[in-house]
């Protein structure tokens, strides 16, 4: 019965072979179909020792093509292996990988979210005849081979807040995190805490993390990704995928397709090939760190070498973080550099210096990612220039600020003291004195109230709206016709004249307040003080990194349609005297999606803020998320421009972020969402995912006013609602009531 | 008293409602559904978010303003205005002829035959114990209920007041609410009928559900 088990055993590796080629005609799968095919016909007739040898070139012919496919497959196959049922999973990895877990928070489907699985686990270690148990924290998505409840490793929000809590705990706990990346995407629902939000608060929070982060993608899809990849290591394994949006995704906005319409699977091919997403373009481009290879058309749990080689890589490569940032490292760290997985024992806690270098180090590692998938035309001259402008203004605001201003705050608050306690004093006696005056002089009361001010009517705040005069004026006003709210059937609005509702009402329906849509010069000339913006950074430019089939032309397009050469638009201004540094989205040029020119300006902003101490305003006229044509150089800004919004805060700075029209996926789910003071300005939508993309993965029917700014504050994902024509008031109010320590003008 | 059997009558010979399409304002018409007989659907959707066949354009302002069809059914008649004139607000467009399904001729039917007590305010409601216990035990049918009787406890963030009922006296015929369950103010709470027409309009409702042929 050997020969039958046998049998069995290649007709489940030709299954396997067969999903992952799938629809594309292959001949030496076509061969070995025929092949076995005909030797489960003959091998019945045959004599034993025969049936034996036949079996024998039969295994040694599977062996030989699943070499030879092995190296024809191409993105969609290897996306096909890492959905595959029989992968190895989260579960495998803890049982081979490390020395013993406990899994924390859920079993089987008893759990917050299945999908997401944390584990306290430990892996012991011996340096001579001593043996250390060193504690790791695993977090990682579970696809639990096919197991229907674990959603195929779709975390939604509160598994993600579950990852993140415990992150925490590790750090609490000073030991190292390992993540594994195993899902093709986060689940996309705006149910408290929030797809978007949350991982914008993990990738907020990570970036702070003060212990030695470990992340190995399988599968890593996107905004899902993120939520737990922002790592000092990044490892891939060599048959998996890391990328922005699915390949079918990124064919259904290649194709425009349309309510739940599928992509033809050569279209998805292709835009797999695009997309650049396999663990060598990833390695190239220096998204992830290195990468380990994978037995022949991918791991399989029965594949044990893989685990230990695995192994080696999660340890040598937290030793390598811990040993970067520590004092005694000498031997090992070069014994490690000179064959990853040597031998060494490094002790994996670290004191508060270690952290602090940790950090920094972790920053780094993203802000020099993807500076090649944008352009910068300028001389070395001017750019010389502008580091040496920026290394005087960090210097003056040092010495302004943090020299003399400390001193100068310290005295002030002395003063302060001293007219309290001296007023504690006079205040008593003077009050004494008053009251034997007035009792004195029969106590004449002292009418200078504002009579006039209580007894005449109330006057509307003339200044409160501009009286509908504004700066600029839309040239939607310039049409002669009549414009439908889209309110009608709800608040009976009746049709409002084009030059009317464009011009004095600043694009407000009169009757129900809805907000029309209106060009970003408006807000650029109506908010902020006439003739205050100073554009900066306008020579960075987005261009094609990946070499995306036709998206020049588009790109090209959207430049001359704009006048902008990116999506972002950084700029100092002021409001009502006050300097803000604002980086605007604009929903005009490719959607508002964001690339690698667009977080390389918004993360130079921040430092520019940072430098000097100004107040930081994101304002999003629309984002329709990360642009796809880029690939990972575009989902690389999340974790990058949050790192930069996280430095910036804890440098004591304000940031701010008001809302638009359409705000999306990644950079709602990244520096956007990490903010504390998120506004929006009414009839604004803010979300993850789009209504049509949520009924494609979740299959749930989506309310028409899913994503509306008074659904996102019902939810507590932003912080209120403005009315357009107040939107400077407000501003100006926010900066004077809210924010950091550091800002010059408090 | 109504004649139960002749409104049965009556919605057999007409078995439609006709739903007069007016000119919201006025405006130029560019018709869409051209001639009599076009089958139209209403608004669909979850949340009825898809709006229903486009009847015609209304065009004013240099702005078309799509008027949807608010009902199933076909295009029964058109007005009297040809496609591309000018029309007044209020004007008749067209009719469309909805036919009825079988709840709608027995919401009808016992709409018209039926005292309605609706909730005077949001809360939850529950019957009175004794009254409860006989619903229970042998039907809403069986509690003959007067002007001015304790019928109903209304309970609403841990307050509780009695509620009196008040109207034509009679039997309960249908409960329209769950205990339980919050019940929004001024919708039904009972349809109360006559006892003398109950077999009627028991007999009547039993026909409409074996009998009653729906069109589309």
């Amino acid at each position: 019965m050997d020969i039958e088990k046998r049998i069995q055993e290649l007709r489940d590796r030709l299954k396997y072979i067969l999903d992952i080629f799938g629809p594309d005609e292959n001949t030496n799968v076509i061969m070995l179909e025929a092949k076995l095919g005909e030797y489960v016909a003959r091998e019945p007739g045959l004599p034993k020792q025969e049936a034996i040898r036949q079996l024998e070139t039969l295994e040694e012919l599977f062996r030989f093509l699943e070499k030879k496919l092995e190296r024809e497959l191409t993105p969609m196959n290897k996306v096909r292996i890492v959905r595959h049922p029989q992968r190895i999973c989260l579960k495998d990895i803890l049982e081979n990988v490390y020395d013993n877990y406990t899994e924390i928070g859920g079993q089987d489907d008893y759990s917050i979210d299945p999908s997401m699985l944390i584990a306290r686990a430990y892996i012991t270690r011996r340096q001579g005849k001593k043996v250390h148990n060193q504690a790791v924290m695993v977090i990682g998505q579970e696809k639990g081979h096919g197991q229907e409840f674990r959603n195929g490793g779709s975390v939604k929000p509160w598994g993600n807040a579950k990852a993140l809590h415990y992150m925490k705990v590790a750090e609490t706990e000073n030991i190292p995190i390992h993540t594994y990346i195993f899902t093709p995407g986060s689940y996309p629902i705006e149910d408290y805490p929030g797809a978007a939000q949350q991982i914008a608060k993990n990738l907020y929070e990570m970036g702070g993390l003060k212990v030695p982060i470990v992340a190995v993608i399988s599968e890593g899809g996107s905004g899902g990704a993120e939520a737990i990849g922002l790592a000092d290591t990044r490892i891939m394994m060599s048959h998996g995928y890391y990328s922005v949006i699915s390949p079918e995704g990124a064919a259904a906005i290649e194709g425009r397709l349309r309510g739940g319409q599928r992509a033809e699977p050569r279209l998805i091919e292709h835009c797999a090939k695009q997309l650049k997403m396999t663990a060598d373009d990833n390695r190239a481009m220096g998204f992830v760190d290195w990468k380990i290879n994978e037995p022949e058309l991918g791991a399989r749990p029965e594949h044990y070498d893989f685990f230990r080689k695995l192994r080696k890589s999660v340890i040598s490569s937290t030793d390598e973080i811990v040993l970067n940032v520590r004092g005694m490292r000498l031997f090992r760290s070069l014994a490690l550099r000179r064959h990853k997985g040597a031998d060494v024992y490094v002790r994996w806690s670290l004191d508060s210096r270690a952290k602090e270098r940790l950090l920094w180090a972790r920053y780094m590692k993203f802000r020099r990612m993807a500076q090649d998938a944008y352009l910068d035309k300028r001389h070395w001259f001017s750019r010389s220039s502008e580091w040496t402008g920026e290394f005087f203004s960090s210097l003056y605001s040092y010495f302004r600020y943090d020299l003399f201003g400390k001193q100068h705050k310290k005295v002030a608050e002395l003063a302060e003291d001293m007219h309290a306690e001296i007023q504690v004093v006079v205040g008593r006696s003077s009050r004494y004195c008053k009251n034997v005056m007035s009792k004195l002089f029969f106590g004449k009361d002292k009418k200078d109230v504002d009579q006039a001010g209580l007894t005449s009517l109330s006057a509307w705040d003339e200044g409160g709206q501009n009286s509908g005069k504004w700066q600029y004026v839309s040239p939607q006003a310039k049409a002669d016709r009549a414009v439908i709210c889209p309110n009608t059937s709800v608040h009976g609005c009746l049709d409002q004249w084009a030059p009317d509702l464009f011009g004095e009402w600043a694009g407000v329906c009169s009757f129900c307040g809805h907000h029309f849509p209106m060009e970003y010069q408006w807000y650029l000339h109506n908010i902020f003080d006439p003739g205050s913006i100073y554009e900066v950074f306008t020579e960075i430019e987005s261009t094609n990194p990946l070499k995306f089939e036709g998206f020049d032309l588009k790109l090209d397009e959207a430049k001359r349609k704009t006048g902008h050469k990116c999506g972002c638009m950084t700029f100092e201004a002021r409001i009502e005297g006050t300097s803000v540094m604002v980086a605007m989205f604009m929903g005009a040029f490719r959607g508002g999606s964001v690339g690698a020119a667009e977080g390389e300006k918004f993360i130079r902003a921040m430092e520019r803020a940072r430098k000097k101490q100004l107040p930081f305003l994101s304002y999003v006229h629309g984002t329709a998320g990360i642009r796809i044509q880029e690939g990972v150089n575009g989902v690389i800004q999340m974790p990058r421009c949050t790192m930069a919004v996280r430095r910036y805060t804890e440098a004591g700075g304000l940031y701010l972020v008001l809302y638009d029209t359409n705000s999306y996926a990644g950079p709602v789910a990244s520096f956007l969402g990490c903010s504390p003071y998120q506004f929006s300005v009414r009839s604004a939508n803010i979300g993850f995912a789009g209504p049509g993309v949520i009924k494609e993965t979740t299959g749930m029917d989506i309310p028409p006013n899913y994503h509306n700014a008074y659904q996102a504050l019902s939810r507590g994902h932003i912080q209120g609602i403005w009315d357009r024509r107040e939107v400077r008031g407000n501003l100006f109010q926010s900066l004077q009531t809210m924010g950091g320590r550091n800002l010059y003008y408090r | 008293m109504i004649d139960v059997k002749e409104l049965l009558r009556e919605l057999r010979e007409e078995p439609y409602e006709k739903i007069s399409i007016r000119a919201p304002h006025s405006g130029k018409v560019e018709f869409v559904a051209k001639e009599p007989g076009v089958r139209v659907v209403g608004p669909s959707g979850t949340w009825k978010e898809v709006p229903g066949t486009l009847l015609a354009r209304l065009e004013r302002e240099n702005v078309k303003k799509p008027l949807h069809a608010p009902q199933k059914g076909e295009v029964m008649s058109l007005g009297e205005i040809a496609n591309g004139q000018f029309a007044q607000a209020g004007q008749e467009l067209m009719t469309i002829r909805h036919y009825l399904t079988r709840e709608e001729v027995i919401s009808r039917i016992l709409r018209r035959s039926l005292s309605l007590f609706l909730a005077p305010e949001k809360g939850k409601y529950y019957f009175f114990p004794d009254v409860d216990i006989k619903i229970k035990t042998k039907g809403s049918q069986s509690v003959h209920i007067e002007d001015g009787m304790e019928l109903f406890i209304l309970s609403r963030m841990k307050r509780e007041a009695s509620i009196r009922y008040s109207g034509p006296s009679g039997i309960i015929y249908a409960v329209y609410f769950d205990t339980n369950d919050s019940v929004e103010r001024n919708s039904p709470l009972i349809g109360v009928c006559p006892e003398d027409q109950l077999g009627q309009i028991q007999e009547v409702v039993s026909r409409v559900q074996s009998d009653w042929e729906e069109r589309d």
